[in-house]
């Protein structure tokens, strides 16, 4: 879900993580972990949307330790769908877990961008564990400016 | 087939002050999440600090006290403004006993992708062994 927003960033930006916290605690209440359900996976990886009037959009999103070639990135039409697995960690006999926290596998997560893109523009840079996605609006898609003639 | 995601957890877990002192700098700080293992001859400690870098990492072992701390710099795209946040954006910071005896010379600390890896070889010292006698009257 993307919407806009016009004023106080800083109210809002508490007022959404809340509600996001809300939403999460209700999740994972209703479901039971103890069975093994198909995880969404679409909830990872978490985003962050960056936005530049007419010009376009930055996601991006925190996917540590992964190799670049794992990553898969695809735009159509008005849909961004990032996909890719992380590694197993290792597995040997000799080794004993003290713990487990950092997940594994793989994930896709698709969203819907709220204007067309220059597909052959996007670009995409992976550092520190970060992925950053550039999404130019495309010109077709830019607001046109009408000028008003005087009769 | 593909495999799913083992951990449903998205969400990073923000760090809630359990010490009496607190950070001077109002910045977010997160747990980072680790897997920790054990050879026979080391603890492994993989730990996700996307983020981070070399230049931003400190770690510090005191008295068995392993701490990881790691600052993040908020990259912002310029000119963009932030419209819809599913993750904060702050450093990490975790604490750990270690119970082995470690050798504290020979720590390897390396990070790649945002994973710090941290091979903490364990010290070849052997304890010794005090055996008990049977006091004679």
């Amino acid at each position: 879900m993307i919407y806009r927003r016009t004023s106080s960033p800083s109210l809002w930006e508490e007022m959404d993580k809340l509600q996001r916290e809300m939403n999460r605690m209700f999740d994972s209440a209703f479901t039971n972990r103890l069975i093994d359900r198909p995880i969404n996976s679409h909830d990872f990886p978490a985003m962050n949307v960056w936005t530049k009037a007419d010009v376009g959009q930055v996601i991006t999103a925190e996917i540590p330790g992964m190799n670049v070639d794992d990553l898969d990135i695809k735009v159509v039409g008005e849909t961004l769908t990032i996909s890719g697995s992380r590694q197993a960690p290792v597995d040997d006999e000799n080794i004993r877990y003290h713990r487990q926290e950092r997940g594994y596998g793989s994930f896709t997560r698709t969203i819907q961008l709220p204007f067309a893109i220059e597909v052959d523009k996007v670009e995409a840079n992976y550092e520190k564990g970060v992925l950053k996605v550039w999404l130019p609006r495309a010109e077709s898609d830019k607001p046109r400016k009408i000028t008003v003639k005087a009769i | 087939m593909t495999e799913q995601l083992s951990n449903p957890e998205t969400q990073k877990q923000e760090i809630v002050e359990q010490e009496q002192t607190e950070r001077t700098r109002e910045s977010r700080m997160y747990v980072p999440r680790v897997d920790i293992y054990e050879s026979d001859d080391a603890i492994h400690i993989l730990a996700d600090i996307p983020g981070a870098d070399e230049n931003s990492i400190d770690i510090t072992l005191e008295k068995n006290v392993l701490t990881i701390d790691a600052e993040v710099q908020a990259e912002k795209p310029q000119d963009y403004s932030l419209m819809y946040a599913e993750y904060g954006i702050g450093g990490f910071r975790r604490k750990f006993n270690l119970s082995n005896e470690i050798d504290q010379e020979k720590i390897v600390a390396e990070v790649k992708d945002g994973v710090l890896k941290l091979v903490l070889p364990k010290s070849e010292k052997v304890t010794q062994k005090i055996s008990v006698k049977a006091a004679k009257e």
